[in-house]
C-alpha cells in the first residue's frame, strides 16, 4: 500500500475532481462534529438553567423566612 | 424468567449511569477507525479506472447511506416498543435518533450530489433511489416536528412513533430501487449475498469506514438519548442531585 499522489499538490488538485471530493469531505467532517457537540453544549445550558433555578428557589426560601421572622418580632413587640 | 432486566433496561435513569461507561470506549474507536478509514479512503485506495479520484466520495457516501437506513430501522423498532411496552427509555431513544437519521441522510443526499456532477453530468435527477431517500429525509423532519407538536409530551410520543413505523414502508422501497428502476443510480457495490463487485484495496477501506460510521452513530445516539433524559427527567430527584442540587436533608 502506498500514498497514490506524486505530491501534495496533486493531492489536493486530485486530477480535477479536487473540489468535489474535499466538499464532500469538508461536509461530512462539519455534520459530524455538529453531530457530536451539540448534545454536550445542550447538557451545559441545562445544567447553567438549572444552577440558576436552584439559586431563586433558595433566595425565595430566605425571603419567605426573613417574611415570617420579621412577623413573630412585631408580634412579640405588640 | 425474571423479566427485571427488560424493565430495568426501560429506566432512565439506568440507562443514563450504565451509559456514562460505554461513552469514552464508543467515541475513541469511532474517531480511530473514521480517521483510518478517510486517510486510507483519500490517500491510499487506488484510484478507480472509471471514474478517477471522485470515487473517492464512495468511502463517506456509502457508509453515510447505510447509517441513514439503519437509523430508520433503530427509529421506528424504538417508537413500536415505546407504543407496545410504554417503555420510558425507548420513545427518547426514537426521539434522539430522528435528527442523527436525518443528518445522515443529508450527508447522503449531499455527496451524492456532489458525486453526480462529474460522473453523471448533474448534481440531481428524480431518479428512484434517490427520490426515496429524498423521502427518508422528510420522513426524519416530519417524526421530528411532530414529536414536538404537542404540548403534552406523551401524544408527541405517540403520534411521532405511529409517523415513524407507517414510513417503514419507504425502506424496502429503497434497497429495491436500484433494482425495480434500473435508471442512473449505480446498483449496490456490497451484497451480502453474492460476491462484491469492488476489488479488495478499495473494499477493506470501505469497510473501516461503514464500521467506523456504525461505532459513530452508536456513540452520538447516546450523547443525545442522555442529554434528552437529563430533559425529560429534569423534575426527579436524581437529575436534580446529578446537575448540582443538594441531596435532601431529612428533618
Amino acid at each position: 500500500m502506498q500514498f497514490q499522489f506524486d505530491s501534495l499538490a496533486s493531492f489536493f488538485a486530485m486530477n480535477g475532481h479536487g473540489p468535489y471530493v474535499w466538499a464532500s469531505y469538508g461536509m461530512v467532517v462539519l455534520v459530524l462534529v455538529v453531530l457530536a457537540v451539540t448534545p454536550v453544549l445542550r447538557q451545559r445550558k441545562l445544567r447553567r438553567e438549572f444552577q440558576q433555578q436552584l439559586r431563586q428557589e433558595e433566595a425565595r426560601r430566605r425571603a419567605a423566612a426573613a417574611r415570617s421572622a420579621s412577623q413573630r418580632t412585631a408580634e412579640a413587640v405588640e | 424468567m425474571s423479566w427485571q432486566w427488560f424493565h430495568r433496561l426501560g429506566s432512565p435513569r439506568w440507562f443514563y449511569q450504565k451509559s456514562s461507561a460505554w461513552l469514552p470506549w464508543l467515541g475513541g474507536a469511532a474517531l480511530l477507525l473514521l480517521s483510518v478509514g478517510i486517510v486510507w479512503g483519500l490517500g491510499f485506495a487506488p484510484e478507480d479506472f472509471k471514474q478517477g479520484n471522485s470515487y473517492r466520495i464512495i468511502y463517506i457516501h456509502v457508509p453515510a447511506a447505510f447509517l441513514a437506513l439503519a437509523g430508520y430501522y433503530i427509529m421506528a423498532i424504538s417508537g413500536a416498543i415505546g407504543l407496545i411496552w410504554k417503555m420510558k427509555l425507548s420513545f427518547v431513544v426514537m426521539r434522539a435518533a430522528a435528527p442523527i437519521g436525518a443528518a445522515l441522510t443529508f450527508i447522503a443526499l449531499f455527496t451524492g450530489a456532489v458525486w453526480g456532477k462529474p460522473t453523471w453530468g448533474t448534481y440531481w435527477v428524480w431518479d428512484a433511489r434517490i427520490t426515496s431517500m429524498l423521502i427518508l429525509f422528510f420522513l426524519y423532519l416530519g417524526v421530528m416536528a411532530l414529536s414536538g407538536a404537542f404540548s403534552r409530551e406523551q401524544s408527541g410520543d405517540k403520534a411521532s412513533a405511529l409517523l415513524a413505523l407507517v414510513g417503514t414502508v419507504n425502506i424496502p422501497i429503497i434497497y429495491k430501487s436500484v433494482d425495480w428502476w434500473f435508471t442512473l443510480h449505480q446498483p449496490a457495490t456490497l451484497k451480502l449475498t453474492e460476491a462484491s463487485t469492488i476489488d479488495p484495496s478499495m473494499f477493506y477501506p470501505l469497510i473501516t469506514m461503514i464500521a467506523g460510521f456504525y461505532l459513530f452513530y452508536a456513540w452520538v445516539l447516546t450523547l443525545h438519548t442522555r442529554t434528552m433524559i437529563l430533559q425529560r427527567e429534569g423534575r426527579t430527584q436524581w437529575v436534580r442531585e446529578l446537575l448540582g442540587a443538594p441531596a435532601p436533608t431529612k428533618a
